[in-house]
């Protein structure tokens, strides 16, 4: 053994070059291209809908609070649209993304029979399962960028830009809206680890991709409704999702944290949980496929 | 290493042996026994054929080695080292084509094996292109590296998975039927780079259902039916232990057949012109004499060597195709 170790110098930084790949294969997939072309796609259906309904100069939502937040805002600010997009997309169109992502990233692996070549390169059940999460957690950045940039460019296209006015009334720069929009992204991005890490550890479970995936899907859509039931309000703040619209607070002047914290706290426990959970699940279990 | 290898049934050490199991057994969680107190001992260096029928336990064993599934009971050592706990210190040696290959379809065959050789920590980012390149020349994929995956026959899928084998100098091969799904060119193209490799030093420990191909290429082997080993060895002793038969061709089958007896010859079996009996412990020189001495004319006269599948045969007492 002595002679062939000698051959290898292995440098630790070598270890990071399956993050890389991972990474390239999960964007070079069609799959994923299309779920961030349906994600683009949701500004543009909202910015065209409202450019169409206010042509005639009435405001949008008709000021009854109805559609998604700060909808009726966009006609007099393009950059609300990257609100109004992101609020659009969080409770189920970017969380299925994610959760079709997560549930493929391991079960999909094993279903394709790929899993095992990666064992015996050897990736190593902690480092892949590592790399498997640092993507997921990647493709909810990007995820939630595509969203905010195709907003920005179709709110700029469509609607005025300029200062806006936040939502405690106060009036800021279009350069300070554009930052607390980056800040709304990172956070919209950040609400989205928890349910990463549920999909991760559903893709430990099954070695079906598409069950992994269904599953993953399932339960998100299960717990939204939970969240909607008034009678189990002593289980909401245990949901993953309840908090996911305190990105708004980020509009007001000064800044609601309480919600925010909440939400990121919530999504720290559950990305905890769960990865602990697909940790202990995966580095025990028999590879059979 | 370190470990005591007394009472070890063959006596071998586990610094001698690339592959080294004693005692390994694997119950799956419906009680099923798929493998049962294996020792298994793959001297460094040889060619060995792991046979057996379908569902005999030999992937089942093939995964315990690679650390992809915990044994019930019992050891494995790999390279001197103990599977799956040094996994990634063993791996890295190790190339492995495990029941058949699987493919990233939306990826070219080259990007198959860089995300391979990427999965790999050891593996030097700056020479990866040209191993790659290396590893698709050996396997004659050069022309084909740019097609997507999924459109390469079975044979294709088959030379790139032991292309992804091929990626580093290895000191241990684990093929799993390497040369399924490949035309009558491709395995002996297959056979040749077996060869070439063990001939590098390269231990190649190669599971397959083809008899012959087995008895072509490997130095040892191994059989096993119903999760138990029931033999291992170098493949010219296990097929002279079943003994070769006497054969002789005549005119006077009736004749032969009486003299024969009077030799001391056993199990004599009348085919047309060919008798044919258990060869007897004396000179068969003598025997042919007696023949001609008798005044039966002998066309022919001579000893065929029994085969690998007749000693697997008789070794486990059923074809060769039939689950345990």
């Amino acid at each position: 053994m002595s002679r062939a170790e000698a051959e290898r110098r292995v440098s630790p930084l070598w270890t990071l070059g399956l993050f890389r790949s991972e990474l390239l294969t999960t964007f070079r997939r069609w799959r994923t291209l299309a779920l961030l072309g349906v994600l683009a796609a949701v500004p543009v259906l909202i910015g065209v809908a409202v450019r169409i309904e206010t042509g005639d100069g009435s405001s949008a939502g008709g000021g009854g609070g109805e559609g998604p937040a700060f909808i009726s805002q966009i006609t007099n600010n393009g950059l609300f649209l990257v609100f109004t997009g992101l609020a659009a997309t969080l409770p189920f169109f970017l969380p299925m993304a994610i959760g079709v992502v997560a549930g493929d990233s391991l079960a999909g692996e094993a279903s394709a029979g790929t899993l095992r070549y990666l064992l015996v390169a050897p990736a190593g059940r902690t480092r892949l399962l590592l790399t498997k999460y640092a993507t997921v957690m990647a493709f909810c950045l990007v995820a939630t960028l595509v969203v905010a940039v195709s907003a920005l460019l179709v709110g700029a296209l469509l609607f005025p830009l300029g200062d806006l006015t936040t939502i405690s009334g106060t009036r800021i720069s279009f350069g300070e809206g554009l930052v607390r929009a980056l800040l709304i992204a990172l956070v919209v991005a950040a609400s989205l680890t928890g349910v990463a890490a549920l999909g991760l550890f559903v893709s430990t479970l099954t070695n079906s991709g598409i069950a992994a995936m269904a599953t993953t899907v399932g339960l998100l859509i299960t717990v939204q409704i939970l969240d909607q039931i008034p009678q189990l309000h002593a289980l909401h703040p245990y949901l993953f999702p309840h908090y996911w619209l305190s990105f708004a607070d980020l509009m007001r002047e000064p800044v609601h944290w309480d919600d925010l914290t909440k939400n990121l706290g919530l999504q720290a426990l559950y990305a905890a949980v769960f990865g602990s959970a697909a940790w202990a699940r995966f580095t025990s279990k028999d590879v059979t496929a | 290493m370190g470990e005591a290898s007394a009472g070890e049934p063959d006596g071998a050490h586990a610094g001698d042996a690339v592959v080294a199991t004693r005692a390994l057994t694997k119950r799956y969680r419906g009680g099923q026994l798929a493998v049962d107190g294996l020792h298994l001992t793959v001297p460094e260096g040889s060619v060995f054929g792991f046979l057996g029928p379908n569902g005999s336990g030999k992937t089942t064993t093939i995964r315990m080695l690679m650390g992809l599934i915990e044994p019930t009971s019992g050891t494995a050592h790999v390279l001197g080292r103990p599977m799956p706990r040094s996994a990634r210190a063993v791996l890295p040696h190790v190339g492995a084509l495990i029941e058949g290959p699987a493919l990233y379809g939306f990826l070219s065959g080259r990007d198959n094996l860089l995300r391979y050789d990427a999965a790999d920590p050891t593996a030097d980012p700056r020479t990866r292109s040209a191993r790659v390149a290396a590893a698709l020349d050996r396997v004659g994929l050069t022309a084909a590296a740019g097609k997507k995956a999924k459109a390469y026959s079975l044979g294709m899928k088959q030379r790139l998975g032991l292309a992804a084998a091929l990626l580093q100098p290895r000191r241990l091969l684990v093929l799993d039927e390497p040369t399924n799904g490949l035309d009558p060119q491709g395995m002996r193209e297959i056979r040749t780079l077996i060869r070439a490799l063990a001939s590098d030093g390269t231990t190649v420990f190669l599971s397959s259902h083809l008899l012959d191909e087995i008895e072509q290429v490997c130095t040892h082997a191994a059989v096993m039916a119903r999760g138990r080993l029931i033999t291992q060895g170098p493949v010219a002793e296990l097929s002279a232990g079943a003994r070769g038969r006497l054969v002789v061709t005549t005119p006077d089958p009736a004749d032969a057949a009486r003299v024969l007896k009077e030799q001391g010859v056993a199990d004599v079996v009348v085919a047309d012109d060919r008798v044919t009996g258990e060869a007897p412990e004396r000179d068969l020189a003598e025997v042919n004499a007696a023949l001609v001495t008798a005044g039966v004319r002998v066309r022919g006269f001579g000893v065929e060597r029994a085969s690998l599948e007749e000693a697997f045969v008789a070794l486990t007492g059923e074809g060769f195709d039939v689950a345990g």
